[in-house]
């Protein structure tokens, strides 16, 4: 792989994306325009977040990679070795060893700290995209604050169906100006958006880069009578006992059977090598 | 008892390696070597470079050698490549007056200076399956001509002289890139070219046909297709003079539309214009028709809200590699959205549930 630089990417286009993520830092939520490069991955497969990580990393960087939060997942597992490969980083399925992470559909359950990077892969990077399918129309929407829309979609969602039937990819305001799409993460993950870790979103085909910097104020659309809840399956977690995280449903038998596990693997991993204990843990089931 | 999808690499390495025995298919057969694809399937390596963006026989066949034949996927292959080539400079626009022809048509004219060239066509052939070739003989050798001397003047180099054709200004400024900068819109005319020369052959072809169909019609005529060879020049600033540095075999298609005028524009024909790598004249054809059909606004013809007419419809669908990566992902695992979907579908039929058991006790 000697034939390609550091993290693939050539060092002009880094360049290039980091003026855009700076960009996007000094303005909380705003998509910025870049010059997206095209990736030996295919659109739609994180070539967004893989270029906004290749122009974060550096040589003492411990990555992370997890889609649907865990790090096996097949996709994952790819990234992983494009930057094991083309960085040499050291990778890590430990949330807090992690310098740099890259998720897709997910935010850590643990807390993260002042000394990482989040990095989400994003699909449609507008927010207002599926009100209005014109980039020409939703641009001059965000600049002229115009989210009317949007609250029209939110309460005729309540009128119709008694609550606002977005379970994902919940808009959020960024310090109280851009409506920002935080990527497809459900809108369990949506209250920690506000975080001590610097938040970067790629979306490489629709070539935008957003940003939230630490410590930023993101708030879940809602109305006053219909506050945001941040649902999660009603039930604890069948491996390590949680009740305070997201959890996958799996089907176990033909008959429907269900048992229910973390989606963060490394969050569900840890718990359980430190002694906690779900209802069909091998030694709770017997 | 659940058991944790652990062995997602192994799972891929093992992907590959099948898919990799797969290409090769039966060991009996012999394998296809590159120079076979790229002198008996010629038309395939041309689509790949023209929808690659990048002009390299011998790189594409490899690429539709490597992805069995999906030709998105050699395209893909060939694109990912080229974005990692640096970039010496830019060429001199190439001067497609002076192509070398192999094939050049003109419909709107019954003979043309220079004359009506066949050429390699398929136009003429019967679409009967040739079970000959099935017997691997050599077919017999076409008869040879002497080429014509001379340059092949433009067809609507013509119409021009009476100032019948719009005419097209010239320009010297430098054309933006479309794989340096963002998209934006309104994109321009040159960056709509661009986008039209690497779109996807069947979605431009598609688009093309609509306005044939009635979808803001143009009434094009095939002023005239070319196809041959033409030099690549690049200044060299050391030298002060422009060097040859290779040639590139082109199509290239300008359409005849007919215009009644307009608020803005007496009547006149109007222009329409397809570039393309490669033998490649459906595309050239079809991105012609589109060129004119976006237009409109110049012209200061009527949107008629079709399809073809749309810049940012059409643009921002052009590219079979864009297209098919975000189709195709929804393969990945979305089971995280669909769990919190499941339950806002079980909520909601609760919530419903409820109501109705509530109204039916009142």
């Amino acid at each position: 792989m000697s034939a390609y630089n550091f993290a693939y990417l050539d060092e002009q286009t880094k360049r290039m994306i980091r003026r855009a993520l700076l960009k996007g830092i000094a303005i909380p939520g705003y998509q910025v325009p870049f010059a997206s490069r095209e990736m030996p991955m295919p659109y739609g497969w994180g070539t967004g977040g893989v270029q906004v990580t290749a122009a974060c990393l550096t040589p003492e960087d411990r990555l992370k990679v997890i889609d649907q939060g865990a790090d096996d997942t097949t996709n994952a597992v790819s990234i992983r070795k494009f930057f094991e490969t083309t960085a040499g980083v050291e990778t890590t399925e430990r949330t807090r060893a992690a310098t740099v992470i890259q998720t897709r559909h997910r935010i850590p359950e643990e807390p993260l700290g002042e000394d990482q990077i989040l990095v989400y892969q994003v699909p449609i990077p507008e927010p207002l995209r599926f009100l209005e399918p014109r980039e020409t129309e939703t641009r001059r929407m965000h600049a002229l604050e115009e989210y009317g829309l949007m609250h029209v979609k939110l309460y005729e969602d309540i009128a119709r169906h008694g609550a606002i039937a977005t379970s994902y990819a919940y808009p959020v305001k960024v310090e109280g100006r851009y409506v920002m799409d935080p990527s497809p993460i459900p809108k369990f993950d949506n209250p920690k958006l506000e975080s001590a870790a610097i938040q970067l979103f790629g979306a490489g085909r629709e070539q935008r880069i957003y940003a939230i910097p630490p410590h930023t104020r993101v708030v879940s659309l809602d109305f006053e009578d219909h506050p945001f809840v941040a649902s999660k399956a009603d039930h604890a977690c069948d491996l390590c006992g949680a009740d305070h995280s997201y959890l996958d449903e799996v089907i176990v038998d033909d008959a429907g059977g269900r048992m229910f596990v973390c989606s963060d693997t490394d969050f569900c991993a840890t718990r359980q090598a430190e002694g906690h204990r779900g209802r069909l843990s091998p030694e709770a089931a017997e | 008892m659940y058991v944790a999808v652990k062995g997602g690499e192994r799972a891929i390495d093992n992907a590959h390696a099948w898919l990799a025995e797969e290409r090769r298919g039966d060991r009996g057969v012999a394998e296809l070597s590159v120079p076979q694809i790229r002198e008996q399937l010629a038309l395939a390596v041309n689509r790949v470079m023209a929808e690659g963006s990048l002009y390299d026989p011998d790189l594409a066949a490899l690429a539709i050698k490597q992805a069995r034949g999906d030709m998105i996927e050699a395209i893909f292959l060939i694109r990912a490549y080229r974005t990692t080539l640096p970039r010496f400079g830019t060429s001199r626009p190439v001067n497609t007056g002076a192509m070398v022809c192999d094939r050049r048509i003109s419909a709107t004219f019954k003979d043309v200076p220079g004359g009506q060239v066949l050429g390699p066509t398929f136009d003429y052939t019967h679409r009967l399956i040739d079970f000959a070739l099935a017997a691997e003989g050599e077919p017999p050798r076409a008869a040879e001509a002497q080429a014509q001397a001379g340059e092949m003047p433009r067809v609507t180099d013509y119409l021009n002289l009476d100032g019948l054709i719009q005419p097209e200004p010239e320009d010297d400024e430098t054309p933006p890139d479309m794989t340096r900068a963002p998209m934006e819109y309104p994109a321009g005319r040159a960056l709509r070219l661009q986008a039209l020369t690497r779109g996807d052959e069947g979605f431009v072809l598609g688009m093309a046909y609509s306005t044939q169909r009635g979808y803001a019609k143009n009434h094009p005529f095939v002023g005239e297709l070319r196809i041959g060879t033409v030099a690549v020049e690049v200044d060299i600033p050391e030298l002060g003079f422009a060097v040859e540095i290779g040639e590139v075999v082109l199509t290239e298609c300008e359409t005849v539309n007919q215009f009644t005028g307009s608020k803005t524009e007496p009547a006149q024909f109007t222009r329409g214009y397809g570039l393309v790598f490669g033998q490649s004249e459906r595309k050239a054809i079809s991105m012609a028709l589109v060129d004119r059909a976006l237009r409109w606004q110049e012209l200061g013809e009527d949107n008629l809200g079709a399809p073809a007419q749309d810049e940012e419809f059409v643009l921002s669908h052009a590219d079979n590699i864009q297209a098919t990566g975000f189709l195709e992902h929804i393969k990945l695992p979305h089971y995280v959205d669909f769990q919190s979907e499941l339950e806002l579908v079980r909520r909601l039929r609760a919530e419903a549930r409820a109501s109705q058991e509530r109204e039916a006790a009142e």
